[in-house]
């Protein structure tokens, strides 16, 4: 089976292509360039067709798979109407697949379920790497502003980081959205250039 | 109690409506709360839209049709009580092909440039160079336009020049790397091609079909009954976006609002070219007003009139080359509800027409109209080689074509 992934995000498509590489029997390509989209697809002439829905080479595929008399076997969206559960869970995880004219639901469902998981799976790897920044981005705050009350108060960094935390526990809010106030008032108020480090 | 509505979107400047009404708070009046769902293909904008991610669409008439008559997949049926607009294309042509067929600086008159360009196309099949005109999907009003103004000058489309699909923000590329050699397409897009020196607009959709349906808001059938009154409260909503959409005092900010990068996301110069009808058609030029370039508002031009519906069906029998079919031409003409429409506006004292389908083309001259409330008068609204579309007579119309 050749499976065609069209996805202008490298990473992704190698994600894609490391979950679908355990299928036997198939050969990937991916396809990350925009230009020369149609002569490729032609060279390599997929039963089934991968694409992300946020590519904006959908529109130009489907009339390519719709008009194109080069294909021997016509191409066409997988609407099975049984496997509507799989098409659903494919658009929410943002993927739509084109399946070649006679291959049997049986072979494409499993290859489908794979694609949805590899797609979930990138988009769980972006929200946790944006956590992990947001996180990182908050240390940082809080560490700002531990060395703005010790220089203007004079407290010592556990004094500093109790301080904070009491003020977060009295007035309902996380640790750091303290840190960021006391670093925006002090970048406000304070004398240039102190506490910035 | 506010209720929330998705709105899927492509980023074009007749996107406008549901994005200012929900902007100027004209949304929140009527208890809606909008969200937009921004995508950069039809196909997802319409995937979105079927399977549930969005509750209605920004969509473009004519594949609301052939969704609903399952051209390409299983039919599901849509349902459009608002359309969004009446044209607001152009056709833009490389600067070469620009020159030899057109003036350059000037919107061509669409009879000579058919003529003009059917030597060209001629003299390209001749040569095995056939000319590339793009448009943005195979079932748009562009398309469909194009089709029909190439034809009735004696140009056959697929087999004179090839039509193309090419997805808007890229028909710039396209242009300048001969990819293709013409496109009609939505704003900001014309503008942006002749912005970067690579295209010349020759012409305005709305000369050859001076009130051709655009956009419409589509819903599933399902979702459209189901969620009835929300769909009448965004249509009040759109008509008051309308009203300040229209008013030149409010082009500049709206200009603003729609570049933002969340909804058009494009150069604020180009957008408000578009909504003031005042468009440069080659770079460094002065802009060129044609009134009514993109219509969103009088005339009632939200009403989902169903010779409309009628209208697209037979282009996009004539264009697939389909058989005409009693119970397809129903289902087409069923999408358009103005009976959603009337019912959201009764009692409004917004304009609404008498009757919900009229002769498409025939009117040269402004003409009073009956009307359910208001008073209504109708401009012309001719098609560019004088035909006009009695939908009391869909099939003959379509044999006509063949």
């Amino acid at each position: 089976m050749r499976i065609a992934i069209v996805d202008e995000s490298a990473s992704r498509a190698t994600i894609i292509e490391e979950g679908l590489a355990q299928i036997p029997d198939c050969q990937i390509f991916v396809l990350t360039e925009r230009r020369g989209l149609l002569a490729r697809i032609e060279e390599i002439a997929p039963d089934i067709v991968l694409i992300d829905l946020g590519n904006p080479s959908r529109d130009v595929l489907e009339e390519y798979f719709a008009v194109s008399r080069v294909l021997a076997r016509p191409i066409a969206m997988f609407v099975d109407e049984s496997d509507d559960d799989a098409i659903a869970a494919s658009i929410d995880a943002g993927v739509s697949a084109y399946v070649v004219d006679g291959l049997a639901a049986h072979r494409i469902r499993p290859l489908l379920d794979l694609a949805v998981r590899r797609f979930n799976a990138f988009a769980r790897l972006q929200t946790d790497l944006a956590e992990a920044k947001g996180k990182l981005a908050e240390r940082d705050a809080i560490d700002r502003a531990k060395r703005i009350l010790m220089k203007s108060k004079g407290v010592t960094e556990p004094d500093a980081y109790a301080e904070l935390r009491r003020k977060a526990m009295s007035s309902n809010r996380r640790i750091a959205e303290i840190a960021e106030a006391v670093v925006t008032a002090h970048d406000l108020l304070g004398p240039a250039g102190e506490g910035a480090g | 109690m506010t209720e929330q509505l998705t709105i899927g979107f492509l980023p074009l400047v007749d996107a406008c409506l549901p994005i200012l009404a929900h902007e100027h708070g004209f949304a929140e009046d009527e208890g809606l709360a909008l969200t937009f769902q921004r995508d950069v293909s039809w196909a997802t904008v319409l995937d979105r839209l079927l399977y549930g991610h969005s509750d209605a669409a920004h969509l473009i008439a004519p594949l609301a049709i052939a969704t609903t008559l399952g051209r390409g997949r299983p039919a599901q049926p849509l349902a459009a009580p608002f359309v969004l607009g009446l044209n607001g294309n152009a056709i833009t042509l490389t600067p070469e092909l620009a020159a030899r067929v057109a003036e350059p600086g000037r919107l061509s008159d669409p009879t000579k440039l058919g003529a003009a360009l059917a030597e060209e196309a001629r003299a390209r099949k001749a040569a095995g160079k056939r000319l590339h005109l793009g448009v943005v999907h195979r079932y748009s009003s562009h398309s469909y336009m194009l089709r029909y103004w190439l034809a009735a000058s004696g140009i056959r489309p697929d087999e004179d020049v090839e039509i193309v699909t090419v997805a808007p923000p890229f028909v710039a590329d396209a242009m300048e790397t001969g990819e293709i050699d013409g496109a009609c397409v939505g704003e900001p897009w014309n503008s942006a091609a002749v912005d970067r020196g690579v295209g010349v607009i020759v012409l305005a959709t709305a000369q050859i079909w001076r009130r051709g349906v655009e956009k419409v808001l589509a819903f599933r059938a399902p979702v459209l009954e189901a969620r009835r009154p929300a769909a009448e409260a965004l249509i009040r909503a759109l008509r008051k976006a309308g009203a300040h959409f229209v008013d030149p005092a409010n082009w500049e900010a709206n200009a603003a609002i729609l570049a933002r990068p969340e909804y058009v996301g494009a150069d604020p110069k180009l957008v408000l070219g578009a909504i003031s009808d005042r468009l440069v058609l080659v770079r460094g030029a002065e802009p060129v007003n044609y009134p009514d370039f993109m219509f969103q508002h009088r005339e009632a031009a939200n009403f989902p009139w169903v010779s409309q519906a009628e209208w697209l069906y037979t282009q996009l029998v004539r264009w697939d080359h389909l058989a005409y079919s009693a119970a397809d031409a129903e289902a087409a003409a069923r999408v358009f509800r103005p009976d959603v429409y009337r019912s959201a506006l009764a009692g409004t004292g917004d304009m609404l027409p008498g009757a919900s389908s009229k002769v498409e083309g025939s009117l040269a001259r402004p003409t009073a109209v009956t009307a359910q409330q208001g008073a209504m008068v109708l401009a012309n609204n001719s098609f560019f080689d004088g035909r006009s579309f009695d939908p009391d007579d869909v099939e003959g119309y379509i044999a006509s074509f063949a």
